[in-house]
């Protein structure tokens, strides 16, 4: 295991001091953070790797350092005796299941939560983070995976909404300055977002983008970032990345949870991997390996996604589609999948993908073309789809998937409330012993059936919204990135399971942005571009090249 | 974590929302009796109760309907104006025909179309509840003062009569009738699917969507029920009158929103329940009762009702994020 000196001794060696040298003092006297503005641009974007700072330099105290920080609630303990430090100019990965603390820690940082023990310290002084604003005057920001930015203001009045500047009569604001000070923070990061767009009109990256500036632009100097990527496409997140190397140069620590290993490894200066509370281990990428990393983060041996035997016996069209063509953007869709079939489709970000499943399952109006399910002519709403024993496993779980307020039995009977009760009368016996069932067949973590699905963690929600359809006797499923946010093991669990329904003749549309599920997954795959169907592979050219080849956009 | 949730007492008491709600409620209820009957000597007698239940009842009718939409995120601001509506085509059908079911069924199929209304609006043309049934208020509102025509309709049989003040074994029958429906609402809301699903719109209406339940037509439903039960609670307000005029139903929206909420359902959707709705009402009337037998200024009342709104949902938000918080 690591002391935290050895670590540090580690991280001036090699990995950090990449912070110019005029910041130096002001960090060692653990004043005022430099402001971000007196950085110049130039420096920001081509610094290079420089010698060790002298002595113990600014690394003689982290900037944050949390010591035994202990948070627990009415039978959970969420967080159990973490420590670890955030030096300046790092990029600290925080890696473990869903559930395993990283939400909650990130809520003790940010002051969402107060911890129940241990102390933090800020540049080695002892703090106490009772609120957001403390965490604000500690230069602590964290950008969630929901922005908290109005839609309909623009994206300077959002970067700095709530504390405009006055203008000269009192009681009025300063619009000019407003807007010079976001064109400033913004081109510090290197950004040609238009400071006047209203921010609704930007797409999720961008959005992602302003969130940043605003926190830069309240001199943060620890940026905590909940899976970035999640929703970016592939060039979103090379901008991302070039941007979160930018701050790291200027000495901004990030501390980014992830469960993709590649942005790990690729990204991580160390790593500190979280298990039922616990830290389990602070890494750094050289001496550890995914594999590893996994094993750690789920404490067993995981086995990877396997590619399923050979011998895959389609059966009949369970699903049809021919020349679906919709206002949503969908035009001339072909596609079908036989049962006992994981079929994928796949595409960039904002091809149609999620669309095109809509279409299908008939919440999006279509203007053309057919839908057969199970050899019938389909032409419903969810209702009637949902009746023919079709599932659709939506993208956003808890926008789409799951009523947050009702209880993990009420969400599992939900779409079975009229085969389990054809008389329409109901009785809560029946559906607390069938969501009982469901909770132990797909092994839920819950202490409760009665429990609201909200205090669940993700994997397990995602099993709840699956479970939803078990117990409706869905025979075609729909999962739209079935395992966004979810942890390795609760992927692990989720591509068993559906291997379960398609041995037992279901059959199954995969939409995924991670390549790789979908080549291991997928007995075959339809890649999709700008709306249309680009082309189908089949098992044998089924790989990451060939998908990227046809769901790149070609000018 | 999984590992240290499932060392959590496997039978640890789990009360439903809904229960420990209706138990604060229904410990307000007592503690209010208790007070007024130590002020007022008139307060604990049979008498008394007796009216109190009477006029809570006539809140019930229409709180009930208004409960359901309530439940599903809608609301429904024409509850009022639909009780004037139906109570002034009644009392015609009645006066021209002589038959108290006429007018009945009347009172009933004009609550249910208008209700009816609501729901199109609201599913067809997509229009915000708050915006179709504010109006639906003035339409019916206009509706009603161009049929009457300044007019005021009155003297009915006693047969009819009896449903707003005759008395059964010594009880008035509006308060036979609130039982009945009180348990047939908690039947339907609580022991059939439809009221299942009610719930699970409230809660995410999409969520709802993508789960098969046949939104829009659940949504209509509830309307149409609250406009029905609109419908009766004019019935019986009638009997009592005993006479219609144009502006009959004008003030009682609010209060019925009051009753509502006072019972803890959130105007949110998804939760609260019709029992709790029935003791919003007995609290809303009790106090106004209080306030009588104090002889306080009935202008006094507004003011009074608006407080306890306050309270019982400033409550709710501070028992909610109590047990929410986790």
């Amino acid at each position: 295991m690591w002391t935290a000196r050895s670590t540090l001794e580690f991280c001036v060696g090699k990995k950090r001091g990449r912070l110019s040298d005029d910041h130096l003092p002001e960090y060692r006297r653990g004043v005022a953070v430099p402001p971000f503005a007196t950085c110049p641009v130039a420096r920001m974007v081509d610094v290079t790797p420089m010698a060790p700072p002298k002595a113990e330099g600014d690394a003689s105290a982290p900037l944050l350092e949390l010591r035994g920080i202990c948070k627990t609630f009415p039978g959970v303990r969420a967080l159990d005796d973490v420590s670890f430090p955030i030096w300046p100019g790092e990029i600290h990965m925080l890696c473990g299941e869903n559930g395993a603390g990283k939400s909650s820690l990130m809520k003790v940082l940010c002051g969402a939560y107060v911890a129940d023990e241990g102390d933090l310290f800020h540049r080695g002084e002892k703090v106490e983070i009772k609120s957001t604003l403390d965490a604000r005057k500690f230069g602590i920001a964290v950008i969630f995976q929901e922005f908290s930015l109005v839609p309909y203001l623009s994206v300077a009045q959002n970067i700095y909404l709530g504390r405009e500047f006055p203008g000269k009569i009192p009681g009025t604001i300063d619009r000019q300055k407003i807007r010079s000070e976001a064109q400033r923070v913004l081109g510090m990061i290197g950004s040609d977002i238009d400071i006047d767009a209203p921010v609704h009109t930007l797409g999720v990256a961008q959005q992602q983008i302003v969130e940043i500036a605003k926190a830069l632009s309240q001199n943060a100097r620890i940026l905590v970032m909940d899976e970035p990527t999640s929703a970016l496409s592939d060039t979103e997140t090379e901008h991302l990345f070039g941007m979160m190397r930018r701050l790291k140069a200027a000495g901004v620590a990030i501390v980014y949870i992830s469960h993709r290993m590649a942005e790990v490894f690729l990204l991580g200066d160390r790593i500190t991997i979280l298990r039922d509370g616990k830290k389990v281990a602070t890494l750094l990428p050289d001496e550890t390996s995914p594999g590893d990393l996994v094993q750690k983060m789920v404490g067993r041996k995981v086995d990877a996604i396997h590619r399923r035997g050979a011998n895959i016996k389609a059966g009949e069209d369970t699903l049809d589609v021919k020349g679906l063509t919709g206002p949503s953007g969908i035009s001339d869709i072909h596609l079908n999948v036989r049962a006992g079939e994981i079929v994928g489709l796949c595409g960039l970000v904002g091809s149609g993908r999620t669309e095109v499943a809509r279409a299908i399952f008939g919440a999006d109006r279509v203007t053309g073309g057919e839908v057969t399910f199970f050899g019938k002519r389909f032409t419903g709403g969810p209702d009637e789809a949902t009746r023919r024993g079709v599932a659709l496993i939506p993208e956003s779980r808890k926008a789409q998937g799951l009523a947050l307020i009702r209880s993990v039995g009420d969400n599992i009977v939900v779409a079975a409330l009229d085969r389990l009760f054809p008389s329409h009368l109901f009785h809560p016996a029946k559906a607390g012993k069938v969501a009982q069932a469901m909770i132990k067949k797909l092994r839920i973590s819950t202490p409760s059936a009665r429990r609201a699905v909200q205090v669940l963690s993700g994997g397990n929600q995602q099993k709840v919204v699956i479970g939803k359809w078990l117990t409706a006797d869905a025979r075609l499923f729909i999962f739209d990135e079935p395992t966004r946010g979810i942890d390795v093991g609760a992927k692990a669990e989720i591509f068993a399971l559906m291997y379960d329904l398609v041995e037992n003749g279901a059959a199954i549309l995969m939409i995924s942005s991670e390549l790789s599920e979908i080549v291991n997954v997928c007995d075959r795959a339809y890649v999709m571009r700008e709306g249309i169907i680009a082309g189908e592979l089949s098992r044998e050219r089924l790989n990451e090249e060939n998908i990227l080849q046809l769901g790149m956009h070609h000018e | 974590m999984s590992q240290i949730e499932a060392a959590a007492p496997k039978f640890k008491l789990t009360v439903s929302r809904d229960v420990t709600d209706v138990a604060y409620r229904l410990l307000a209820v007592a503690l209010i009796c208790i007070a007024l009957s130590l002020v007022s000597d008139a307060f604990l007698t049979a008498n008394n109760l007796l009216n109190v239940l009477r006029q809570a009842s006539l809140v019930f009718f229409m709180a009930s309907g208004l409960t359901l939409v309530i439940l599903t995120g809608k609301i429904d601001l024409s509850i009022g104006a639909t009780v004037g509506l139906s109570a002034c085509v009644a009392a015609t059908m009645i006066k021209s025909t002589g038959s108290s079911w006429l007018g009945a069924a009347a009172a009933i199929g004009v609550g249910s179309i208008v209700g009816l209304g609501n729901g199109l609006m609201v599913t067809k043309l997509r229009i915000p509840s708050f915006i179709a049934t504010y109006g639906m208020l003035w339409v019916a509102q206009g509706a009603t003062y161009y049929y009457m025509s300044g007019q005021s309709v009155y003297g009915f049989p006693a047969g009819f009569r009896a449903l707003g003040s005759g008395y059964l074994l010594g009880i008035p029958i509006p308060i036979y009738l609130m039982v009945a429906f009180l348990a047939i609402g908690y039947f339907f809301t609580k022991r059939t699917t439809y009221g299942q699903q009610i719930y699970a719109i409230g809660a995410n209406t999409v969520a709802a969507r993508l789960s098969g339940i046949p939104v829009n037509s659940r949504l209509n439903l509830v309307f149409v029920l609250s406009g029905a039960m609109a419908g009766l609670a004019s019935l019986i307000y009638l009997a009592r009158l005993n006479s219609a005029e144009g502006d009959i139903g004008e003030t009682l929206t609010l209060p019925t929103i009051a009753a509502v909420v006072i019972g803890g359902t959130s105007l949110f959707g998804g939760v609260g329940s019709l029992f709790g709705t029935f003791i919003g009402g007995l609290i809303l009337t009790l106090i106004l009762n209080g306030m009588n037998l104090l002889n306080l200024n009935a202008n006094w009342q507004p003011l009074v009702t608006g407080l306890i709104v306050l309270l019982a949902v400033w409550l709710d938000m501070k028992t909610r994020s109590k047990t929410d918080s986790n």
